[in-house]
């Protein structure tokens, strides 16, 4: 009798390893909870490595992309539901400020009900960085790095470097002028040549080093040198203007903070292969 | 998988570092979670080991920050590597020696670089590996309130730290 009872209580310490608070007359708040693993079924393209010239950096530099599998469409509402049901920690009553500031999940009806008006096949958005990055830990998946998203996305549906094509550029200046796109339902916008849709003309999306975008100072208000903002700033800035859109997602990466929970910002993920 | 006791979270705010569960390990070898350094004001810097041009400035501006608030037990110095891969323990500690910063009040802190790149978005610090061992970040010195809060932050190098000084001290009276 003894013994099986110290064999179960070792059983329940082995396997529930929670940080529970204690606090005195109050539910229990929802602390490190370890995430509960997600199975996400999302179709993934395999993206075949190679070498491009990014917008953003040293002139010249030639980044190598290894290979990697990419979602096919940005993370829909339906499959960000499956785990916040699952990880209670990460739903919109529970999360803690450091991780998703107010806007997390505004337009959810509740922690676990979307709004009747959303779409569940619509890309999740007013999520953070962090959140994002739980959804692909959890998925057993990463955020893309920006030289994976940027390489992805230089492709238009025959070629897979497109940014000298004046075709791949309107389309994606012309995305720019609809009225709020992010609503829609994913895999609505042409597959590139890779098989993946959505990465111009849905949503801006996550990446997992987006923070490594620093621009200098706005100019108006540069007296001094903003150099002494960024070491090495001298030598990491914008490059030619290759193009518009490139210049709107790196400054629009260069304005996020992590905990920032963005209406038109959703996100996606890869694995490396 | 070892359990933890219990842990009270009483006096950590939702916003507070100390929510975040990473392990670090200091110079000393030591393998530690940002909660290990509650109960003291946190003034954090983010550097690396090899950098030769803005590192050497704001570890002369962290030790200028020390010499003002004086000795204050109150207070803990914390230099967060962004090399982790480079800065190991050992060089960390070397790094402290050299620097004559190999006291009780300085902690230097090794990570991973997904840990790295976490504790960087919280404080807001931005950087990008340009080629190994070298680096552009943002220059940064952040106040943390003995609960882990973020109230005060000091970017530049050189730059005059009145105000850093007098946010310290304020929050070591409470």
């Amino acid at each position: 009798m003894k013994t099986t009872i110290l064999l179960a209580t070792g059983i329940c310490c082995s396997v529930s390893c929670k940080r529970v608070p204690t606090q005195h007359g109050t539910h229990t708040p929802i602390t490190q909870l370890a995430l509960a693993p997600v199975t996400d079924t999302v179709k993934m393209a395999e993206v075949e490595g190679g070498a491009y010239t990014p917008f953003f950096g040293k002139k010249d530099t030639t980044i190598v992309v290894r290979g990697f599998m990419m979602d096919v469409v940005p993370v829909t509402n339906r499959r960000f539901l499956e785990f916040v049901k699952r990880n209670p920690q990460w739903r919109r009553s529970n999360v803690k400020h450091i991780y998703a500031e107010g806007n997390y999940l505004v337009n959810w009806t509740n922690d676990t009900t979307l709004s009747p008006a959303m779409d569940p096949e619509a890309p999740v958005t007013n999520i953070s960085w962090f959140a994002a990055k739980a959804y692909c830990d959890a998925t057993g998946k990463s955020l893309p790095t920006v030289d994976q998203w940027e390489y992805a996305a230089m492709a238009d549906a025959k070629t897979k470097d497109a940014r000298y094509k004046t075709s791949y550029n309107k389309d994606i200046l012309s995305w720019y002028e609809k009225p709020n796109t992010a609503g829609n339902r994913v895999d609505q916008t042409p597959e590139n040549v890779w098989g993946i849709a959505d990465l111009h003309g849905l949503v801006w999306e996550w990446t997992a080093d987006f923070n490594e975008v620093m621009l200098s100072g706005e100019s108006r208000k540069d007296v001094s040198s903003d150099a002494a903002k960024f070491c090495g700033s001298g030598s990491v800035g914008a490059t030619d203007l290759m193009n518009y859109a490139a210049f709107m997602r790196f400054a629009f990466r260069g304005s996020l903070k992590a905990n920032y929970c963005v209406q038109n910002q959703g996100f996606r993920a890869v694995k490396n292969l | 998988m070892a359990c933890k006791q219990p842990v009270s979270t009483s006096g950590i705010s939702d916003k507070s570092i100390f929510n975040l569960t990473s392990t670090w390990h200091t110079e000393e070898g030591k393998a530690i979670q940002l909660n290990d350094l509650k109960g003291k004001v946190l003034v954090v810097v983010m550097i690396y080991t090899s950098c030769k041009v803005a590192c050497p400035r704001l570890v002369a501006d962290m030790q200028d920050i020390r010499k003002k608030v004086g000795n204050n037990d109150k207070v803990q110095y914390v230099l967060v590597s962004i090399d982790p891969e480079t800065d190991t323990p050992a060089r960390l500690k070397e790094f402290a020696i050299s620097k004559e910063m190999d006291g009780n009040e300085w902690t230097f802190l090794q990570g991973t670089p997904e840990t790295v790149r976490e504790f960087a978005n919280v404080l807001s610090v931005k950087y990008k590996e340009i080629s190994p061992m070298d680096f552009s970040h943002s220059n940064i010195i952040s106040v943390f309130s003995p609960g882990g809060d973020l109230f005060h932050q000091q970017e530049g190098l050189g730059v005059n730290n009145r105000e850093t000084i007098a946010a310290i001290l304020q929050a070591t009276d409470h």
